[in-house]
């Protein structure tokens, strides 16, 4: 089997306000993409850009509008749960926010084993957890009978991470793992996901804003913008050599770790996420430094350049539709 | 004016002490921190979450509310060459500084509107409790002025906090900390849990303050890329005390302190996918600090003297200060060749 997971047409519209002024959002358009197997599939872009939308349509936690989520070769089917459960696990965000701070943070994983009846005594269970706790480099002595609030932001995180590890997961879903954790131990995480998709042969499909450590972990990306992917492809290829003018900007935008590289050139915010999102032809129009007349009604098709799919007017005469 | 000092601290300990229990639990979280800050500068505060940066802020402030207490130390404004101290002075005389000599952004910052009133009512209550009389409605006007020139959206006074995007209400507050044309802006955290675009709209918001302004802005983030982009010299904090100071250029070139080295080296580079490693360890509680260097538990180079003795903030060169036995006693060099 090469493909893991695969999205079809993804679309989700989300329709706000009261019976006589109703706007439609578009969350995710049409989206498409897969994962394959021990693969690290990065999904970029700015906060409101459809991102989580998609990851939780994949989970479950939202039903999609229209499109098909193909998970090792099914296809969801309604009423039938049992396929999400199998093999997909999800981190979050804030770690502080995964446990209840009440509880100690054991109590998950002995709850987890019983669940999933991996175990047969409570002997076996503390092994079992002590060698998944291993796995993310902590240790069931350090971790036992502890509150979530006795553990920095990257213990806990790495904590999430031996939880959703229990079940023997082939695909984590890593919604902005590291974006609550400091800088200082955000290469820890995103090490921990090279080292499992190694070892384990785990997929991950890493949601995040930061393209520096996106660009680092990750095997190929997709670059969302208000509910589109405007550019897919290996990683290298994308972020080295951007080719649409949104994955330019994003790229530019990086601060970089280096008092000669300071950014010279002025930078164009939107005003209105909303105006971005009901805008007709291309999303990006009002904000492009390439902007042709033809973006402003119609929008563009995907095109493939050498293995990367582009979604821009200025590449409409090169490569295939 | 170049290199006249602005502010000063001096052995400034800031401790929070919580009783709980009947048992005393005290929070070393600034500890004797000598800290000299220079006019028409940008000073970067850099180092992990828990470190006592923000209290650090805090104390610059005069922010200091119980549980956090003073124990020590002073904090020095200058003003025309002429220090003033400000833990000798009143709370009327510090909000009477407040916005006018000196300015706090706190982090979070994004929430400090108040979401009830629309922008121009919040500019409203702040120039009235800082501006006298009739001069109230010129300094509206001027604000008006004020956020059209820092290329915001002239509408925007209009609107209620909620309708602005994150990376706009935060901007929003930057403009306002700086409308009474403060010699000092203090930013904590400006552009985390922004998204890289709008990230770079703050920075350059900022820069262009300082530009305008011709002041002192101290910005505190943990984001090392930031700092090379916005800061003139940077201060790397590590468990309430300063680490390393030294010019950007040389803290990126030649960083001295081991967890400096870290902090930069564990940084991802574009073009660059070979295997960086973080800090290993996790940072100290600041209620239960490490004998000696406060980096020995976590450091690859540590000797017997770092366990015992706390290395003191030494100058290396002109705009170089590092605090580590690694350094004073020459073994770096031997250490890595």
């Amino acid at each position: 089997m090469d493909k893991l997971l695969e999205i079809n047409r993804l679309t989700k519209v989300f329709t706000l306000g009261n019976i006589l002024s109703r706007i439609h959002i578009t969350a995710t358009d049409q989206i498409s993409f897969y994962i394959k197997p021990a693969e690290i599939f990065a999904l970029a872009g700015e906060s409101g850009c459809g991102k989580t939308t998609a990851a939780r349509m994949i989970m479950g936690f939202e039903e999609p509008t229209s499109g098909e989520i193909i998970h090792n070769g099914k296809k969801e089917a309604k009423n039938e749960k049992a396929w999400r459960t199998e093999g997909i696990q999800a981190i979050f965000q804030d770690p502080f926010g995964t446990f209840n701070p009440l509880r100690t943070v054991d109590q998950y994983f002995f709850d987890t084993v019983k669940n999933f009846k991996l175990a047969k005594n409570k002997v076996e269970a503390i092994e079992f957890i002590d060698q998944k706790l291993k796995a993310v480099g902590l240790s069931y002595e350090e971790f036992a009978g502890k509150y979530p609030s006795e553990f920095s932001g990257g213990q806990l995180q790495r904590i999430s991470i031996a939880r959703a590890l229990l079940t023997n997961p082939t695909l984590l879903i890593a919604d902005e793992p590291v974006s609550m954790v400091d800088a200082s131990l955000r290469m820890s995480i995103v090490n921990l996901f090279k080292k499992l998709r190694e070892e384990f042969g785990v997929s991950v499909l890493y949601i995040t804003h930061d393209l520096a450590t996106a660009y680092y972990v990750s095997d190929r990306i997709a670059i969302m913008f208000r509910g589109n992917i405007v550019e897919m492809g290996p990683v290298e290829q994308v972020l080295v050599t951007p080719r649409h003018p949104y994955t330019k900007l994003l790229r530019e935008s990086i601060p970089e770790a280096d008092p000669k590289k300071r950014w010279t050139t002025i930078v164009n915010l939107t005003e209105l996420e909303q105006e971005e999102y009901l805008r007709k032809g291309c999303k990006f129009a009002g904000r492009c430094p390439d902007v042709m007349d033809i973006c402003k009604g119609v929008a563009p098709a995907d095109i493939v350049i050498d293995d990367v799919l582009v979604k821009c007017h200025k590449y409409s005469g090169s490569g295939s539709g | 004016m170049l290199d006249q000092p602005i502010l000063r601290t001096e052995r400034l300990k800031a401790f929070y002490v919580l009783d709980m229990q009947g048992t005393q639990k005290v929070v070393k979280a600034v500890n004797e921190v000598d800290l000299e800050v220079r006019e028409n500068e940008v000073y970067g505060i850099a180092g992990e979450s828990g470190c006592g940066k923000t209290t650090l802020l805090k104390a610059i402030f005069g922010a200091i509310d119980p549980p956090l207490r003073l124990l020590g130390g002073n904090v020095f404004y200058f003003m025309n060459g002429l220090g003033i101290d400000v833990t000798s002075l009143s709370a009327e005389e510090k909000r009477k500084l407040r916005m006018e000599y000196i300015s706090y952004v706190p982090q979070g910052s994004m929430s400090v509107l108040n979401p009830v009133l629309k922008l121009n009512k919040t500019y409203q209550d702040f120039i009235g409790s800082h501006v006298g009389g009739q001069t109230r409605k010129e300094v509206f006007e001027l604000a008006r002025q004020h956020i059209a020139e820092l290329g915001l959206p002239r509408n925007i006074l209009d609107a209620y906090p909620h309708q602005l995007s994150g990376g706009m209400r935060q901007r929003v507050t930057i403009a306002l900390a700086a409308l009474l044309k403060p010699h000092i802006i203090i930013a904590d955290e400006p552009t985390t849990a922004l998204d890289v675009v709008v990230q770079r709209g703050v920075v350059q918001l900022l820069m262009d303050i300082q530009q305008k302004l011709k002041n002192t802005i101290i910005i505190v983030t943990h984001d090392m890329g930031v700092q090379a982009n916005i800061a003139d010299r940077i201060g790397i904090m590590y468990a309430g005390k300063f680490v390393e100071e030294a010019t950007t250029e040389i803290i990126f070139s030649d960083p001295l302190h081991p967890y400096t080295r870290y902090l930069i080296n564990s940084l991802p580079r574009f073009g660059d996918k070979t295997l960086r490693e973080s800090v290993p360890g996790s940072p100290p509680s600041l209620a239960n600090i490490p004998e000696g260097c406060t980096f020995h538990p976590r450091c690859p180079y540590v000797m017997e003297k770092c366990m015992v003795q706390i290395p003191d903030l030494i100058s290396r060169t002109t705009d170089h200060k590092v605090a580590c036995w690694l350094i004073e006693e020459g073994e770096w060099r031997q250490a890595h060749g």
